[in-house]
């Protein structure tokens, strides 16, 4: 029985290529019809493929479709082949499903953007990729779906390309994604050296025959090392996070699906995927649980002090990605599976939720400069609600059950520590107080938009709080009219030159008085040079403009914020629904469920079990019902300090956040320069561009570019050639065209024979 | 008996102020007479190794290269004295249209 699952890839392919090629013909609704059927379509594909796979014989499992060969050499070979197991199958649905919501949510989202047809032929292409990515039945396929979710991720963070910062975001990603992929490579070299495959089954099959490499660093630690190198790339885990809050210069869906529910969990779905190597590793688990452990805590404080909606969400995507790598680091692959799905559901659901925020106040992303927006936007109050008490890990809802399950892991696997725990759970506080805090700052207390009071740091004199400056500014150039008629001509003619330099298009005109928006970046020396190219004759004005859409505020009756659409409430309200619920699939035994994904994944993790100490099998219930009793109600315990700690973040958040609103900025000035380390990131970015960035800057240009290639290589070419010119230079003289001179050189070469044959008859 | 190896030298100065000349000389008619003593230089050493060895091949060489200097005379008094109508010199610098 074949399942077709070459379909579903292949539909988002068709509808990416035919937005890409044609869509620039296309109005806005056929786009996003063609986007929407084309995903709608692989989902419903997806679905149809759990339903069939459900009924699959268990020894078919895992279900491998091959169709076509691809790279054959010698004993080596890699197929374009599919690999379905319960595994692949959660990250299937996940993939296609928030993916079809987000889509759905983006016709309504981007309605107002240019070069929509682009957008959705980027998403689809980038829902190609992910498909690809988590259906592959080798790793190098995987690869392929890896570096294009890449390309995907770069083209949809650069989005807005004329945006200087949106465009160089783009480049962050795709580079500090290379340093990853570095990594990933050559585990993968390794892999290839050692099992001449790189098919999953073949080289599970062998690992599972090795031992436990139990001390050192033996072959499969470092394959498990370097694949983790390529996982943090990926899934913006320390050193590697530092372009994922970058990224947030993306449209806002864009940042829901791929750099939130899908893309980067790619990391997480690698380590899961690859852990029978991980099992028979010990070393490189436990720096996958502790990279985990450090992103989930140091990402979370991060996100603290951010002002900006969607790099707070961006800082808890690290840090709950983080909560990830713990899980697979302490062998709960299942919990982080488990942990992917859900925060899939509410982690999509927040940024659309954001976006839909961002959307109603017009392009508002400074939480200092809202508030009070539940009665205005009440949709997207109860859907980030339901969000926002996901991810704190309120009891009953999706979040708690996923991070509930990976902090009882991280204490009670064989892989497992106190120490883990206690980071996890401090984590857990910290994402309930930031994600409350956004809660409350963005739909409690007055709206401080239109003022822009920025009640919160107000007189804290950093450069954080310096109002952005506008997108654009006006500028108006007068020709005054007392001057001659040539003069007037010089002067317009070189108006129109500034002016089409500026505006792309306008040419020259006989105005006296025009106006054009520029952007702000330009203005800088903008004056001096207007001087100068007016011939200090016309008079200029630059005016700072009011942002775009101030003119459409003062229609709006209520001054600020107006609900969205309902193409993007329904999709948020569909993962509203499966933020609160969809974490009953993993209802734990402790309070009374079954804890379905865990048996439905336990075949893909089996090959681990049977790596692990006897005994101490994670997931599953211990022989004696007395122990297992005891052991439920130690993970109740645990369950209540977790709930607990998200209740004691709650609790600070309203305090801090709602009920005494000025004590954030007291708080602030009192931690001094503290605080400003956590507002600035720890200066993590400007770390690495002193110790990395710039001496590879100047090591590249200086060594590298000057030494090495112009002086070297160039001058070793160069030099040559000039050699040959000087020694043809001299030569050249012979050939005087003087046939004397040349019955010259005729004797003296006769001559010099003579003189040999004498010399060689008197020896 | 004067030795051959006295002819020689001889043969070898003269060919030797043959050279000098043509490679001197710019009067054409000079480089010409040059070229002649040349031949003649050549013609002497035939004529010794003939009688050296006693052998006549020598001899009748040097009637082959009297006939072909005497055709050769022929031909280039002719060319020198076209030269010298139509340019009025015989200065070889002077005759160089073919040089780039």
């Amino acid at each position: 029985m074949s399942l077709h699952l070459w379909i579903i890839p292949l539909l988002a392919l068709t509808g990416g290529a035919i937005n890409g090629l044609l869509g620039r013909r296309f109005d806005k609704k056929t786009v996003s019809t063609v986007g929407l059927a084309f995903v709608g379509a692989a989902f419903a594909m997806a679905l149809v493929t759990a339903w069939r796979f459900a009924g699959l014989p268990q020894d078919s499992i895992p279900y491998v479709e091959r169709f076509a060969p691809w790279i054959r050499a010698g004993d080596f070979s890699a197929d374009f082949a599919f690999y379905l197991d319960q595994l692949s199958l959660v990250m299937l649905l996940v993939v296609t499903g928030v993916g079809f919501l987000i889509h759905i949510y983006s016709a309504g989202y981007m309605a107002h953007e240019g070069g929509y047809y682009r957008y959705f032929a980027y998403l689809n292409l980038f829902m190609f990729f992910m498909l690809t990515l988590v259906l592959a039945n080798n790793y190098l396929l995987m690869f392929i779906g890896w570096e294009g979710v890449g390309l995907a991720s770069y083209l949809l963070i650069g989005f807005f390309f004329r945006r200087d910062s949106a465009a160089s975001a783009g480049k962050k990603a795709f580079i500090v994604n290379r340093i990853g992929d570095f990594g990933f490579l050559i585990g993968l070299f390794l892999l290839i050296r050692q099992f001449h495959s790189l098919n999953f089954d073949r080289v599970f099959r062998e690992v599972s025959t090795m031992g436990v490499e139990k001390d050192g660093i033996g072959l499969l630690t470092t394959i498990g090392l370097l694949l983790l190198v390529g996982a943090a790339g990926k899934s913006a885990q320390i050193p590697l996070y530092v372009w994922l809050p970058d990224a947030m210069e993306g449209p806002t869906p864009v940042s829901a699906l791929i750099h939130a529910a899908t893309m980067v969990t790619a990391g997480v779905y690698m380590v899961a995927r690859t852990n029978p190597i991980f099992d028979r590793a010990p070393t490189a688990l436990m720096a996958v649980a502790i990279v985990g452990c450090v992103t989930a805590l140091f990402a979370a404080t991060m996100g603290i002090a951010q002002t900006d909606i969607k790099k707070v969400l961006a800082y808890s995507t690290i840090s709950q990605l983080g909560y990830m790598f713990l899980a697979c680091g302490v062998a709960a692959f299942s919990a982080g599976i488990f942990h992917l799905m859900t925060h899939a559901f509410f982690k999509g659901l927040l940024f659309l939720a954001a976006g839909s925020v961002i959307h109603s106040l017009r392009g508002e992303q400074d939480m200092r400069r809202m508030g009070g927006l539940r009665r205005e936007i009440p949709v997207t109050f109860w859907c980030m609600t339901a969000a926002t008490f996901a991810i704190a890990g309120t009891p009953l809802f999706s979040g708690f059950f996923s991070k509930d399950q990976i902090l009882w892991k991280a204490w009670s696997s064989p892989y497992g520590s106190w120490i883990y725990w206690l980071v996890a759970v401090f984590t857990a506080f910290l994402t309930a107080f930031y994600m409350f805090r956004l809660w409350f700052l963005t739909f409690f207390g007055e709206f401080r938009g239109a003022k822009g009071t920025g009640a919160e740091h107000a007189g804290h004199g950093h450069k954080k709080d310096v109002p952005a400056l506008p997108e654009e500014i006006a500028i108006e150039v007068t020709v005054p009219d007392t001057s001659t008629e040539t003069a007037k001509n010089e002067i317009i003619r070189r108006r129109g030159l500034i002016l089409h330099l500026f505006t792309e298009g306008e040419g020259p005109t006989a105005e006296t008085t025009i106006k054009a928006q520029i952007p702000t970046k330009r203005v800088e020396g903008l004056e001096t040079w207007l001087r100068e190219q007016t011939g200090g004759r016309a008079s200029y004005t630059i005016r700072e403009a009011r942002r775009a859409y101030t003119a459409e505020t003062a229609e709006a009756p209520k001054g600020h914020a107006h609900e969205s659409p309902r193409i993007m409430l329904v999709p948020m309200i569909i993962l509203a629904v499966l933020s609160v619920a969809g974490g009953w699939i993993g209802w734990p035994q402790a309070i009374g469920g079954s804890n379905h994904l865990d048996h439905f994944l336990s075949p893909v993790f089996k090959v681990s079990a049977e790596a692990m100490p006897a005994g101490t099998t994670p997931g599953e219930p211990r022989g004696e019902a007395a122990s297992q009793h005891a052991e439920e109600n130690v993970e109740l315990l645990f369950t209540g300090i977790s709930v607990g700690a998200a209740f004691l973040g709650f609790l600070l958040a309203w305090y801090l956040y709602h009920r005494r609103r000025d004590l954030p900025e007291r708080v602030a000035v009192q931690l001094g320069g503290f605080y400003r380390t956590v507002l600035d990131k720890y200066y993590v970015d400007e770390i690495y561009a002193t110790v990395l960035v710039k001496p590879l800057i100047y090591f590249s240009t200086q060594v590298l570019w000057q030494d090495i290639d112009v002086k070297t290589i160039d001058g070793a070419v160069n030099e040559s050639a000039g050699g040959a010119r000087e020694v043809s230079d001299t030569v050249r003289h012979m050939q005087s065209g003087n046939v004397r001179s040349y019955a010259g050189w005729v004797a003296a070469g006769a001559a010099l024979v003579v003189v040999y044959m004498i010399w060689s008859g008197l020896r | 008996m004067v030795p051959l190896s006295y002819y020689l030298a001889l043969s070898a100065i003269l060919f030797a102020c043959g050279v000098a000349g043509f490679l001197i000389k710019r009067n054409i008619i000079t480089i010409f007479m040059s070229i002649e003593l040349m031949l003649n230089a050549v013609n002497l050493s035939f004529v010794a190794f003939a009688a050296h060895w006693h052998h006549l091949s020598g001899q009748v060489f040097v009637f082959f290269v009297m006939v072909v200097a005497a055709a050769e005379s022929a031909v280039g008094l002719a060319i020198i004295i076209a030269v010298y109508r139509t340019r009025e010199t015989l200065n070889i610098d002077h005759v160089n249209l073919l040089k780039l």
